[in-house]
């Protein structure tokens, strides 16, 4: 499960800096409670989440936000397949955010604890938002430390038994502007430097080098990574109101890391509301990648380098994404303590091609020589439905 | 020595900032305060999404709106 909790965890300081953004810094967010089930299938894996949040407002200043989210992860990748068993796993993760309003700043702090049973991962971040400029500004920064605890699971799905290798640091620095620029147009620029230390790899995954001795061709090796990693991203986005009442989104984000990948992503949206019932959005994402410097579907023989990858998150590839998401208002007048509510469903659709991560689950005998595979690709599908209530 | 140049302009900036006046009135700003306006309407759904992205490609981060849950193994 390496690299899964350091993800979320980061995605969840991510959604609690635009919590802030998103509000403006005058005023802070409604109360509101949120039920969320989500289901992504592909590439071989299921996983449901769900999650429950209690935002609570306890004086116009100060604000305090808990959530629960617990998802199961079940089947298994092409690696997996390729060299081990089927996965079958839970995740827990608990996080804790207060906010607290002065003039025109607000700032928040969150705590994030995360376990499942092969990796532990805590976070602990702090950022603040703040508006100027006769509100046309609103400047953002945030700090994210986070500690993990990396293990490999070398039991059954069943009957695990946690090999634990070793710790891995994450910093975290953003920064972000929103500008307006006229009464219709918004612009935004969002940048992010991370720098990750310690065991890096993912224990799930593994090199291959051609190996005659091995009726296959090939033999699988454990992948050696650096130990240290420094990523930046900055990402340009703007927001526009059409004539009629509707808005479109476009956003493009540069990405470049100390491992030599270097991505794209271009992103359009159309967000359509129908009167004060409804708000449908459809949305398109291109996203395409280079490969790591030590990156190799198949190398020569062992230990050929000092770095060795075959992770498909290293490998040059491409994704497109379609996505619809409908916003339903069942209680618009609001009832009882409620002041309003809504239930929302999302679905995506990705499909995922590599250009050098062959496809070996179903090959190497003796149809394939080695490295003559077929590419990999496979489709997923992600399903969201919540249930937003506002008192 | 390079950096003065800098330095001067980012102090004029700073200075002529105080005096910008919004050329959007606050009463002109309704198109924007519009729910379909903000740049993420649903964080933790966003996370999510951003999380599944993270998990299949090597980049990360800046994504102004970011998503989760979906298994590297």
């Amino acid at each position: 499960m390496a690299r899964r909790q350091r993800i979320f965890a980061r995605a969840a300081v991510i959604a609690a800096l635009l919590l802030v953004r998103s509000t403006s810094a005058d005023v802070l967010p409604d109360d509101r409670a949120d039920l969320f089930y989500s289901k992504y299938s592909g590439g071989g894996m299921d996983i449901t989440g769900e999650s429950a949040t209690v935002r609570k407002k306890f004086t116009e200043n100060i604000a305090v936000e808990a959530n629960y989210f617990i998802d199961k992860v079940s089947g298994a990748s092409i690696d997996v397949l390729s060299q081990a068993s089927v996965i079958k796993d839970t995740r827990k993760q608990k996080t804790g955010t207060i906010e607290y309003l002065h003039d025109k700043t607000t700032y928040t702090a969150s705590y994030i604890s995360s376990t499942e049973r092969d990796y532990v991962s805590n976070t602990a971040s702090f950022s603040l938002s703040q508006d100027m400029f006769g509100d046309l500004t609103t400047v953002s920064l945030g700090y994210a430390k986070t500690n993990d605890r990396v293990g490999e699971n070398n039991g059954t799905a069943w009957v695990p038994i946690i090999d634990w290798l070793g710790y891995a640091q994450t910093s975290s620095y953003t920064g972000g502007i929103s500008q307006i620029i006229t009464k219709n147009f918004i612009a935004g620029l969002n940048l992010q430097v991370i720098t990750d230390s310690g065991y890096l790899a993912n224990p799930y995954r593994s090199v291959r080098y051609l190996d005659s001795s091995n009726p296959k061709g090939y033999s699988l090796a454990s992948q050696v990574y650096p130990d240290t990693h420094t990523s930046t991203a900055i990402q340009v986005q703007g927001k526009y109101y059409l004539p009629y009442r509707a808005a479109v989104t476009a956003s493009y984000r540069y990405y470049t890391d100390t491992w030599g990948v270097v991505g794209n992503t271009v992103e359009l949206d159309y967000t359509h509301p129908i009167r004060n019932l409804w708000i449908l959005e459809g949305r398109a994402r291109y996203y395409k990648q280079g490969a790591a410097t030590f990156y190799s579907d198949l190398f020569p023989f062992a230990n050929a380098q000092n770095f060795e990858a075959r992770d498909q998150n290293l490998a040059a590839l491409d994704n497109y994404t379609l996505g619809a998401k409908a916003t339903y208002a069942f209680l618009p007048d609001g009832w009882k303590f409620f002041k309003r509510a809504t239930v929302t469903l999302d679905i995506s659709r990705i499909r995922f091609n590599y250009t050098d991560f062959r496809n070996i689950k179903y090959y190497g005998v003796p149809q394939y020589p080695p490295g003559t595979e077929p590419l990999y690709y496979f489709n997923a599908t992600v399903s969201q439905i919540y249930i937003s209530m506002f008192f | 020595m390079r950096c003065q140049p800098l330095l001067a302009l980012s102090a004029v900036l700073l200075l002529s900032a105080c005096n910008i006046q919004p050329w959007v009135k606050p009463y002109e700003r309704d198109r924007l305060a519009d729910p379909i306006m903000a740049w993420d309407r649903d964080a933790i759904s966003g996370a999510y999404l951003d999380h599944i992205r993270e998990s299949r490609e090597g980049s990360r981060g800046a994504t102004g709106g970011a998503g989760g849950g979906c298994g590297c193994n």
